[in-house]
Parts: structure tokens; C-alpha cells; sequence
């Protein structure tokens, strides 16, 4: 990818990765309003149900979900009267190395694509996840934000329990 | 109670009008039993026709626990058949949906069927001269099940060789199908869209009982639709429409009154629905353009009728439930007594705009998904109920809501909205296709 001196002191693929990194471990440590302050008010967490989905919203979805969605889910978790919540559920990601597969300056695009396996844990049950995400992002007054942030499952047309946390 | 339950009189102990016995949720040999006779003797969905629009379609699906294939033969019409080689049992079709071209071909050692199931060819037959396998049941191909029909597209098939005919069996419960199918302006739907799979770790008929069950979304989904509703009081500060999202999840915050009022409908042989006089669906925005393609259709009276019928839910029983004005479908499938796949499918209404088709895909996301919050607050209901029914220090299930003595049964009427009349209206059906033939009628002098 050629970038000129000048981008590269703007947006690096550390910082993509950084930034990559960091979201896993917020989501990990549970610490969603942090999570949350990583997107773009514009942005979508899109999980897709079909394989080389193209569009999210005329093709069946797990998730495709605006911020008030993603803050409904947040707020939810925390809810007295949230069942399902009780015992909480926990979290792990395992993520390979993000590639990157954009750095556009001038375009303030930038995307990452990271394969991954995620637990997800509810009292005694234990449930593994493997896929991949892609990140699309931009930057906003000098911060990364999360434009679009995808989740293929590699099982995604299997049958599968209760998904109550981020992947 | 001793696991006797093929003597027909211990089953019938298990239900009363007002409270079943938990065994019907956790005994392994009442799921068995159910296997063997409800869902054999009862009409169950299959699938959609348009999943298997030309010749050599099929599906793949169960029927209870046993594997079945939907094909489209040679000259259009559907044949239901068992997913089963007849030489020695490998299952024929492995793909949930697909084109065989003009015949079947067991993988295995080669017989060849044709796309009605029967058989085309055994490669090096001479084997078999002088066998008798001219008097096998082998030689007959796929074996058939005991009835198909496909109604507006629908498939249901009867795996009883003889039993209850499909239109006594559904009677006017088929109203709701022709609601869903007539939204369209052509009238005609096209599955469309993955389904979304949802295991359950429960009894299916837990799922089958909640479609009716108007008394807990305002406490069971308190936390997602209440929370969802919270959140958008404080956000629309920032202007903007109602979100559709928020139009799908708010109206599961109504309160008891409104689920009393919208009432429900109950049909012999354990359908039933709910919201007679309105429902959760009514209040939706309307869909630029649909109207007028929908007057233009069908004239102003008529179209008003069919959008005018706000259908909720509606149980075909033994496990399906259609959203007529949603366009959804979704199949409550036994695996085990505790165990319960639930698969929900989407419609496309032929004509309509896409952003009707967008609102069914959301409204399948929002509510039926693994990653649904709504879906999370009633699988931690099922899940709690199916390990507290094995407490010993009670054995029945109440369902006794809006009960009175002497209720009828097995007809069609209406009732509150808030009643568990039709969960009554589903155990009454269940003993009836539980019990073997003839013996249904015997127990109702
Ligand atoms: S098992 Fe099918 S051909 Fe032998
Ligand atoms: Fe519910």
C-alpha cells in the first residue's frame, strides 16, 4: 500500500491495530460506555446471516444496529429487571493480528480485517465463537471512530443459543 | 407418575381443562409418544413453495423426528417424502435446499428415483433377479408420506397413511395464511431471506404456548422493549422520526388493558390467535406507496379489509405461528424434551415495495434472532421453566387464566385477550392427536 510520509504520521497501521486491540479489551473488561465512545454516531455493528452478504438490510441479519440500538443493548445489560442477566455474562476475544486493508488519507478511510475467536460465558455455560470482523473507520477531530464494524461468524447459518454480548 | 404413558388412560391423566401435568414438558417418553402419534397424526408445515419453484427443487426438513424431503416433480406437482434410501437407509438429500436435475442418486450405491420418489434405476440389477425384490417395499422407491397438501403455497404434509382430512383439520384457522398471503398486490409471497436459528434448551410446546401468552411481555420484556423504549424518550430530544425499531419494540410495553381488549380466537383441533380487534401491528407508519398499490389491487374496500386485519399471532397447531402482517413464519422443531430449534422465516409480499421486506427482515432480527434482546428475555423464561418443572413439590402447570367451568371445547370462539383459553385449545388438540385413532372420540362421550 503506498501512503506518503506525510499520511503515515497522520494514521498508522499501529494505530489501526492499537485501536483494534483496545476495542476487544474494553469489550472484555465490560466497560461498554468506553466501547460505545469508539463509533461514529453514524455508525452500524452488522452481524450477517448469509454468506458473502452484500446488503444488511434487504438480506436477513443477526444484527445490523445504529447507535440507539447498540445503547439500548448497553443500557439493557444493566437493567434491574435484565434475567437474562442475572448471573452476567462475560466475555473473551482472541484475535489474530489485524490486516490492513485500507489507509486512505484523503479519502478518511481506513479498514482492518481481523480473524477471531470470542467466548462467551453465562453462569456454567461456555460458548465458543470463531469469525471474522471488519472495521471501517475515519477519523473525527483526530480520533478513530468506527464507522461500520462487521462480524461474519463462520457458522452463521448454524443453530446457536443466546448471543448477549459484542463480538 | 411411572412412565407408563403408552396405556392411553395414563396420558389422559395428564391433562385437565385447567393445568397439564409437567411430564408433557420433561418425560422423554411422552416426547417419544409425541413423536410416534401427534406428529404423525396432526397436518405439519414443510415448507414454502416457493423454496422449490422448478422441477427438481427440494427441501429438506423434519416432520417431529422424522427426515422428510419436499420435491418438485417433472410436471409441477410437490411431492412429500421420507429424506430415505430405501436400500439401506442413507439419507438422500443433504442440503436444506436444492436441485437434484431429473432424478435422485443415493450416494451411497447409486438406485436412482424420480423426482415423485419412485424408482428409476438399481445399477447392475441382474443381481437381483430371481430375489423377490419385485415384492420388497424397497422396490418402490422413497417411501411417500401419508398426505401432502400445498395450500397458497404453503406445504404441509399428514405422515399418517389415513387420519383428520387438511380442511378439517384447519378449517377457518386458514384465514390468517390467506391474510399474509392477500398483503401482497399480486397476491403471492416468496420466502426470502436465511432463517434465523435459535436453539432452545426447553420443550417445544413452551414456545408454542408463549405465542399466545399476553401476560408477560410488559413483565418478561420490561428490560428490552422498556429499556428500548427509555432510551428513545431521551434521544428523540435530538429530533428526527420514530425509528422502525422503536415502532417494533415499543408496543410489547402495552399495558394488560390493550392485550385484554385485542382478544383472541380459538379454532377446533388447537389453533388459535390472538388480536381479534387490533394488535402490536397495527400502529405501524405506513409504507409509502402500498396502499395505493394494494387499492389498485384489489379496490378500496377490499384492500382496507385485508390491511385492516392486524392479526398477531397465530398458532397452527402442533408448531408453527404466522405473523400475518409481519410476513413471518417461524417452526418450533422437537429435538428432545428439552430441546427445541426454532427456525423463523421471512416473506417477501410480490409487488409491494422493499421497505416492507426491510421491516419483516427487521422485525425477524429484532425479535427472533439468537442475538435478539426479546429473544433473550423469553428463552431465560423458557429455560428457568424447564429446570424449575423438575421440582418435586408440584407437578401440574396452571393455565387457568379466564377459565370457567364446563368451557367448550374444540369449537371456535372468542375470548379476552389476556386468556390462556387458547393454550387449553392447544392441550385438548394435543390428547386428541396423542391418542390413537378412534380412541380422541371415545374420550370426548
Ligand atoms: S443405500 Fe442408497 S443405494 Fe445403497
Ligand atoms: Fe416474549
Amino acid at each position: 500500500m503506498s501512503v506518503t510520509e506525510e499520511t503515515t504520521a497522520n494514521v498508522t497501521e499501529a494505530d489501526l491495530t492499537a485501536f483494534i486491540y483496545r476495542e476487544a479489551r474494553l469489550l472484555d473488561e465490560l466497560r461498554y460506555e468506553e466501547w460505545l465512545s469508539l463509533y461514529a454516531e453514524d455508525a452500524h455493528y452488522w452481524m450477517p446471516a448469509e454468506w458473502q452478504q452484500t446488503d444488511p438490510k434487504l438480506q436477513a441479519s443477526l444484527m445490523y444496529e445504529d447507535m440507539l440500538l447498540l445503547r439500548i443493548r448497553v443500557e439493557r445489560l444493566s437493567g434491574a429487571r435484565t434475567f437474562s442477566q442475572k448471573p452476567k455474562s462475560r466475555a473473551q476475544h482472541l484475535l489474530q493480528a489485524p490486516q490492513v486493508d485500507e489507509i486512505d488519507m484523503a479519502a478518511n478511510r481506513f479498514r482492518t480485517w481481523t480473524p477471531f475467536h470470542y467466548a462467551e460465558t453465562r453462569g456454567d455455560e461456555f460458548t465458543m465463537y470463531a469469525g471474522w470482523a471488519r472495521h471501517e473507520m475515519r477519523l473525527e477531530e483526530g480520533q478513530l471512530k468506527i464507522v461500520l464494524k462487521r462480524v461474519d461468524l463462520v457458522n452463521f447459518d448454524a443453530p446457536m443459543g443466546n448471543i448477549q454480548l459484542f463480538m | 407418575m411411572p412412565a407408563t404413558y403408552a396405556d392411553p388412560a395414563q396420558l389422559r391423566a395428564l391433562v385437565k381443562p385447567e393445568a397439564v401435568h409437567r411430564d408433557l414438558y420433561t418425560d422423554p417418553e411422552v416426547f417419544r409418544l409425541e413423536m410416534r402419534h401427534l406428529f404423525a397424526n396432526t397436518w405439519v408445515y414443510v415448507g414454502h413453495a416457493s423454496q422449490i419453484p422448478n422441477p427438481g427443487d427440494y427441501l429438506t426438513t423434519e416432520i417431529g423426528d422424522q427426515p422428510v424431503m419436499a420435491s418438485r416433480h417433472t410436471d409441477g406437482q410437490v411431492h412429500v417424502l421420507y429424506n430415505r434410501c430405501p436400500h439401506k437407509g442413507t439419507k438422500i438429500a443433504s442440503e436444506a435446499c436444492g436441485n437434484t436435475g431429473k432424478f435422485f442418486r443415493c450416494p451411497y450405491h447409486a438406485w436412482s428415483f424420480k423426482t415423485d420418489g419412485s424408482l428409476l434405476a438399481i445399477p447392475f440389477r441382474k443381481g437381483y433377479e430371481g430375489t423377490g425384490l419385485e415384492e420388497s417395499e424397497a422396490v418402490r422407491g422413497l417411501a411417500p408420506v401419508g398426505a401432502t397438501k400445498v395450500y397458497r403455497d404453503f406445504i404441509f404434509a399428514r405422515l399418517a397413511p389415513t387420519g383428520v382430512g387438511f380442511e378439517e383439520f384447519f378449517g377457518e384457522s386458514l384465514s390468517s395464511i390467506d391474510n399474509m398471503v392477500d398483503r401482497s398486490p399480486e397476491g403471492k409471497l416468496v420466502l426470502e431471506g436465511a432463517p434465523l436459528r435459535y436453539m432452545h434448551p426447553c420443550n417445544w410446546k413452551m414456545l408454542v404456548e408463549n405465542q399466545t401468552d399476553t401476560c408477560h411481555p410488559m413483565v418478561a420484556h420490561e428490560s428490552s422493549a422498556g429499556t428500548a423504549v427509555s432510551v428513545w424518550e431521551r434521544e428523540q430530544a435530538k429530533g428526527g422520526p420514530k425509528p422502525m425499531a422503536v415502532e417494533v419494540y415499543a408496543p410489547f410495553m402495552a399495558p394488560y388493558d390493550f392485550f385484554e381488549k385485542m382478544g383472541l380466537r380459538v379454532w377446533p383441533n388447537g389453533h388459535g390467535h390472538t388480536g381479534v380487534t387490533t394488535s402490536i401491528h397495527a400502529d405501524y407508519s405506513a409504507i409509502p406507496g402500498y396502499y395505493d398499490q394494494m387499492v389498485e389491487a384489489y379496490g378500496k374496500e377490499r384492500a382496507e379489509k385485508i390491511l385492516g386485519e392486524n392479526r398477531h399471532n397465530t398458532v397452527y397447531f402442533p408448531n408453527i405461528m404466522v405473523k400475518g402482517p409481519i410476513q413471518t413464519l417461524r417452526v418450533f422443531k422437537p429435538i428432545a424434551a428439552d430441546k427445541t430449534l426454532v427456525e423463523s422465516y421471512t416473506f417477501r409480499l410480490v409487488g409491494a415495495p422493499d421497505m416492507l421486506f426491510e421491516r419483516t427482515l427487521m422485525y425477524n432480527r429484532l425479535i427472533n434472532a439468537p442475538t435478539s434482546i426479546v429473544g433473550h428475555d423469553d428463552l431465560e423464561m423458557y429455560e428457568r421453566a424447564q429446570l424449575g418443572l423438575h421440582a418435586d413439590g408440584m407437578e401440574w402447570v396452571n393455565i387457568q387464566r379466564l377459565y370457567a367451568e364446563g368451557e367448550a371445547e374444540d369449537v371456535t370462539d372468542v375470548a379476552g385477550g389476556t386468556s390462556e383459553r387458547q393454550m387449553r385449545n392447544q392441550f385438548h388438540a394435543w390428547l386428541k392427536y396423542m391418542l390413537p385413532e378412534g380412541q380422541a372420540q371415545e374420550a370426548a362421550e
